[in-house]
C-alpha cells in the first residue's frame, strides 16, 4: 500500500450459496492490487436519497486476477447483509475499498505452525489463511478449530470435510455448541477442546482467533491460561450481532 | 463499559483514507496507563459520531476518528505515540 485507498467501483461476477443464511459474493474489481490472507473490504451502499452504509468483511481467499471473494453471513434487521444476499444480483455494481488491514494476517512464507480458532462467520478470514497456504503450496502445519452452532450452519463445509489437494498437513476439528454429529456433547469449546485439537505451546503456534466478541474473549482467555504467549495470540472481532449492524 | 465494541482492525479501512501505511499494524503507547499494543487490540466503539478506540487495559480513549463532509479529524491526545513498522507489517 503506498498511497490512501480511494473507493472504486466493483461488480458483482457470480455467487455461491453456502448455508440457507450466508452466500459468497465474487466480485471483480477493475486493477485489484492483491491482499494477504485475513485483510478486509470496506463495502459502501449508497440509497437513492444519498444514505450511506458501510460495512467491513473479510476476504474469503486469494484474488483471482481481478476477482475477490467475500462470504456474507445475514444479519436479522441488518441494513447491509440483507441487501447483499437478497437483491444484489450478478452484474449489479457496488462501492469498494481495500484491501484494508495489516496485523490479522497471515503470510506463506511464515512457517511457523498454525492455530486458528474460528467461532460461527469468524471462519471466513481464517479460510482465507487455508486456503493461501493451499495456493501457495507451503508446508506450515495448521491447524484449525472451528466453532459453530450446528452441523448445518457449518461455512465452507464440503472443503473442509474433504481434504483438497495442497492440505496435508492441514487438520480441522469441529466444535459444535447446540446440536452435534460427533461423539462430543454439543457445548460452548472449552480449554479441553483448545488443549486437545491444537500445538503444544512449546512448538510456539502463532494463534488466530476470529469471532464475536465474547467467543474471542473466551479463546483468547483460554490459549493464555494454557500458556501461550499473548503476542502470538491474534485476534479479531466482530460485534455480538455478528458485524458492525451487519 | 458495555459490550458493544469491535476491536482497531475496524479502524483499518477509515485511516487509510489518511494514511498511506496501515496504522492497525502499529504499536500505541497509551497515555493514561502507559499499556503499549498493537492498534488493532484497541476496542472501537461506533455508537458516537464516529469512531473511538480505547485502551483494552484502562478503558481511557487513545484515538477519535471523525469524518466530516469535507475534512476528517483525528484526535490522538491519548497516545503518547505511535511505532510504525517500515516492512510490511506482519510480525
Amino acid at each position: 500500500m503506498t498511497a490512501p485507498l480511494r473507493w472504486r467501483v466493483a461488480h458483482l461476477a457470480a455467487v455461491r450459496p453456502e448455508t440457507p443464511s450466508a452466500r459468497t459474493l465474487v466480485l471483480q474489481v477493475p486493477d485489484w492490487p492483491g491482499h494477504l490472507a485475513g485483510q478486509h473490504l470496506d463495502v459502501r451502499l449508497t440509497a437513492e436519497d444519498g444514505y450511506t452504509a458501510q460495512r467491513s468483511y473479510s476476504l474469503a481467499a486469494p484474488a483471482d486476477g481481478d476477482r475477490i471473494e467475500l462470504t456474507v453471513q445475514r444479519v436479522i434487521d441488518g441494513e447491509v447483509s440483507p441487501y447483499l444476499i437478497d437483491t444484489f444480483a450478478v452484474g449489479n455494481p457496488v462501492e469498494v475499498r481495500g484491501p484494508v488491514g495489516g496485523w490479522f494476517v497471515w503470510q506463506p512464507t511464515q512457517p511457523d505452525p498454525v492455530l486458528l480458532i474460528a467461532g460461527g462467520s469468524g471462519i471466513v478470514p481464517l479460510m482465507a489463511m487455508v486456503r493461501a497456504r493451499r495456493a501457495a503450496g507451503s508446508r506450515a502445519p495448521f491447524r484449525l478449530i472451528y466453532s459453530a452452532r450446528t452441523p448445518a450452519e457449518v461455512l465452507y463445509t464440503a472443503e473442509l470435510h474433504r481434504p483438497q489437494p495442497g492440505d496435508g498437513g492441514l487438520d480441522v476439528r469441529f466444535v459444535y455448541t447446540r446440536q452435534t454429529a460427533s461423539s462430543r456433547p454439543p457445548g460452548r469449546i472449552t480449554a479441553y477442546d483448545i488443549a486437545s485439537a491444537g500445538w503444544p505451546v512449546d512448538f510456539r503456534p502463532r494463534c488466530f482467533v476470529c469471532g464475536p466478541t465474547g467467543f474471542v474473549e473466551t479463546v483468547a482467555d483460554i490459549l493464555v491460561g494454557l500458556g501461550h504467549d499473548p503476542r502470538q495470540v491474534r485476534t479479531e472481532r466482530f460485534g455480538p450481532t455478528g458485524g458492525p449492524d451487519g | 463499559m458495555d459490550e458493544q465494541y469491535q476491536d482497531g482492525n475496524a479502524l483499518a479501512g477509515p485511516l487509510s483514507e489518511v494514511f498511506a501505511v496501515d496504522v492497525t499494524a502499529a504499536t500505541t503507547h497509551c497515555a493514561s496507563c502507559s499499556r503499549t499494543g498493537p492498534v488493532a487490540t484497541l476496542r472501537v466503539y461506533g455508537q458516537s459520531p464516529g469512531l473511538v478506540a480505547r485502551c483494552p487495559g484502562c478503558e481511557s480513549v487513545v484515538l477519535r476518528l471523525v469524518r466530516g463532509p469535507t475534512s476528517i479529524w483525528l484526535d490522538l491526545r491519548g497516545t503518547m505515540h505511535l511505532e510504525i513498522p517500515l516492512a510490511d507489517a506482519s510480525d
